[in-house]
């Protein structure tokens, strides 16, 4: 496999408030994100509300300016690029590599453009295809994401919440993009639709040959679609690993936490009461030292509250994990039974 | 077994409008809710499930109507139909937010940012219970502890945009329970919430049903939550309740093709190996207005058949607490008679 994005120590802060006078309080949305993403992958980002995924999609393609770290990009001739360094200009290339679907479909098209127009603006301000060809792009792609183009020339209200997601998907995809970060794609859509994005997601995938970031708070979801799982908390990754390792056995406190609290489409498998679960994420502006998640977490002991776990591998596997005692923990998994030969 | 608290008789809700052919939001539903059990209502966007809960607390828009149909609440001192009752009359008035209430989903727009959650707490008490201001306080800090806000004396005078989503929730849940109702009816309380806030909230209406007894309508669109917390589902499509029963039985064995369907659309928790590709609902719901006569599921059911799109198929009992509207069901009793 051939590596398509490092993120290396990654962070981004925001000031708030503060005056000519008066110093403004700092807020650590991201704190020394290091991950990589893989060519074909698809890599999900994980966490609560607030937890930073959001922010790092965004860093990601320069949506938001990065406070310090680097994002290299690997092309395809070789060599590779840091994407933060960049210019205006400079990075506008990479945004046709790179692209976004965004959480909810009423707020992310132009209600005053028509669809074709919707689809077709990313080629006109890329300056790609004009004319016949443009037309024949547009009108490709939106059949490649199952809208009809008899519906090309209506304005996005006439269309219902999955369909919008759908000429979301196709603005991103006439690009041709190489990677595609999809921020909550289907969070906001009903079960029945939410399955139908998730399969064209995926057969998409295999068409074009895609590798996805796709961030959700939705562990069943992320289950399904994800080959690796980035869980983040409070601006930190506590753990990165394939998804199967994941859920088996979690080795961060609070994936199991997550794990613990989703729940299951089947009433023989009833969690009742978990007296364990407990406490709130605390505000970013007062992060506690130490492990970040030592507050909530049952495990915690005193070194949890001084000094901060690094994201290391875990016994030598695949599994990165945050936590001092990572290595010793009997984390409790999600699936039904384990399979002894990956336990 | 006891006795019914409320029960919803054939109800059918409209709405009108002046341009336009009414259209028929809910149709003849009938459903039942027992003291110190969970019904949850589940269903996609539309369906009609929030519509059926703001009829039995009439809090229905102005151009909706009841046009047949009744609600038989159960006062202690007889049944009183609340499809007849006037929406602002007395009689309503005094059984919303004292033997009915409701928890909103989304806290920040259902809770004054005016006020402190305090004084919107104490609110109701002074207003159904007629106690003073400061009896009412006293009220509204126990009923904040009991719901979990920690530090419930200072908390009610805190505005709702200091608190979390989690902490805004509980308050609105304390503001349910401030009379002791009968009846608690959740729109989609967890929808916005976090995962593990959620589970936090699940389990605190849990407790709260063992402490107070009341019956709960609980309204989801999450099946892993109805499989949490109920104790019978309906299933509401287009404004047909198309499968209700017990949640074992109809988690268990699904009869109607959408409950079937909704159910293979939810992703399960699997490792790789086993990934089954999901199998969604083809199409879309169609709007209201092109509801099917028949069966409204007709249009996007793949055993759809002769009578479907034209009859509309009657309530059949599969099991002793587990019933469903398909033509299905009927259709091959009828064959092995034959």
């Amino acid at each position: 496999m051939t590596t398509l994005l490092t993120v290396e120590n990654l962070s981004k802060v925001f000031h708030l408030g503060g005056s000519l006078f008066r110093e403004g309080r700092e807020l650590v949305a991201l704190n020394d994100i290091n991950l990589t993403v893989e060519k074909g992958e698809t890599l999900a980002i994980v966490g609560e509300s607030g937890c930073g995924k959001t922010t790092l999609g965004r860093c990601i393609i320069k949506a938001q300016p990065v406070s310090s770290g680097h994002v290299f990009y690997h092309r395809d001739e070789g060599g590779h690029v840091d994407l933060t360094t960049l210019g205006k200009r400079e990075i506008e290339p990479y945004r046709r590599d790179i692209r976004m679907i965004f959480q909810d479909p009423m707020s992310s098209l132009n209600p005053n453009m028509r669809v074709f127009d919707i689809v077709a603006e990313p080629l006109r301000v890329h300056r790609l295809l004009r004319g016949k060809e443009l037309e024949a792009r547009v009108y490709d792609t939106l059949g490649k994401v199952g809208i009809s183009p008899d519906a090309a020339g209506r304005y996005p209200h006439a269309f219902s919440g999955g369909q919008r997601q759908r000429i979301g998907i196709a603005r991103a995809l006439v690009l041709n993009p190489k990677l595609v970060i999809a921020d909550e794609a289907v969070s906001a859509l009903d079960v029945s639709i939410q399955a139908q994005v998730l399969n064209l997601l995926d057969d998409l995938k295999e068409e074009f040959g895609l590798t996805y970031i796709f961030i959700s708070h939705d562990l069943g979801v992320v289950n399904y679609i994800a080959d690796r799982v980035v869980v983040m908390y409070l601006g930190h990754v506590v753990e990165n690993a394939p998804t199967d390792l994941l859920f088996e056995r979690p080795r961060h406190p609070y994936t199991e936490m997550l794990l613990e609290a989703l729940p299951i489409a089947d009433p023989s498998r009833r969690k009742g009461r978990n007296k364990e679960l407990k406490g709130e994420i605390p505000y970013l502006g007062n992060r506690p030292k130490g492990c970040p998640f030592h507050t909530r977490c049952k495990y915690a002991q005193d070194i949890c509250r001084a000094e901060k776990p690094a994201l290391r591998p875990i016994n030598g596997t695949a599994q990165l994990a945050a936590c001092h005692f990572a290595e010793t923990l009997d984390l409790k998994g999600a699936y039904e039974a384990p399979i002894k030969a990956i336990a | 077994m006891t006795k019914p608290l409320l029960t919803i008789n054939d109800m059918s809700i409209t709405f009108t409008s002046p341009d336009e052919a009414d259209i028929e939001a809910v149709r003849q539903v009938d459903l039942t809710l027992t003291p110190g059990k969970t019904l949850a209502l589940v269903g996609e966007s539309g369906c009609g499930k929030s519509v059926t809960a703001r009829a039995v607390l009439r809090l229905l828009d102005k151009n909706a109507k009841i046009p047949t149909g009744e609600i038989l609440f159960d006062t202690g001192s007889g049944a009183v139909d609340i499809a007849k009752l006037k929406s602002d009359s007395l009689a309503m008035r005094a059984l919303r937010g004292a033997e009915i209430s409701m928890i909103f989903q989304e806290p920040m727009s259902s809770l004054s940012p005016v006020h402190t959650i305090g004084d919107q707490v104490d609110e109701i008490i002074i207003l159904h219970d007629r106690l003073n201001k400061k009896q009412a306080r006293e009220r509204t800090v126990s009923l904040l502890d009991q719901v979990g806000v920690p530090g419930a004396r200072d908390r009610a005078n805190a505005y709702p945009f200091e608190l979390s989503g989690g902490l805004r929730q509980r308050a609105m849940i304390a503001m349910a329970l401030a009379c002791t109702p009968k009846l608690l009816i959740a729109d989609e309380p967890t929808t916005a919430l976090d995962v593990t806030t959620q589970a936090q909230i699940l389990d605190l209406l849990r407790q709260l049903q063992d402490d107070f007894g009341m019956a709960m309508l609980f309204i989801t669109h999450d099946l892993g939550v109805v499989a949490e917390i109920a104790d019978d589902i309906a299933v509401m499509y287009l404004g047909d309740v198309v499968e209700q029963g017990d949640v074992f039985d109809v988690f268990r064995a699904p009869k109607h093709p959408y409950t079937q369907a909704l159910m293979n659309s939810v992703p399960r928790l699997m490792r790789k190996a086993e990934r089954q590709r999901l199998t969604p609902i083809k199409g879309t719901v169609p709007s209201p207005k092109d509801r099917p006569v028949g069966c409204a599921f007709t249009s996007r059911c793949p055993h759809a058949f002769a009578p479907c799109p034209t009859v509309r198929p009657e309530r059949t009992q599969i099991g002793a607490d587990h019933v469903a509207r398909c033509h299905l069901l009927t259709h091959v009793r009828e064959e092995a008679m034959a």
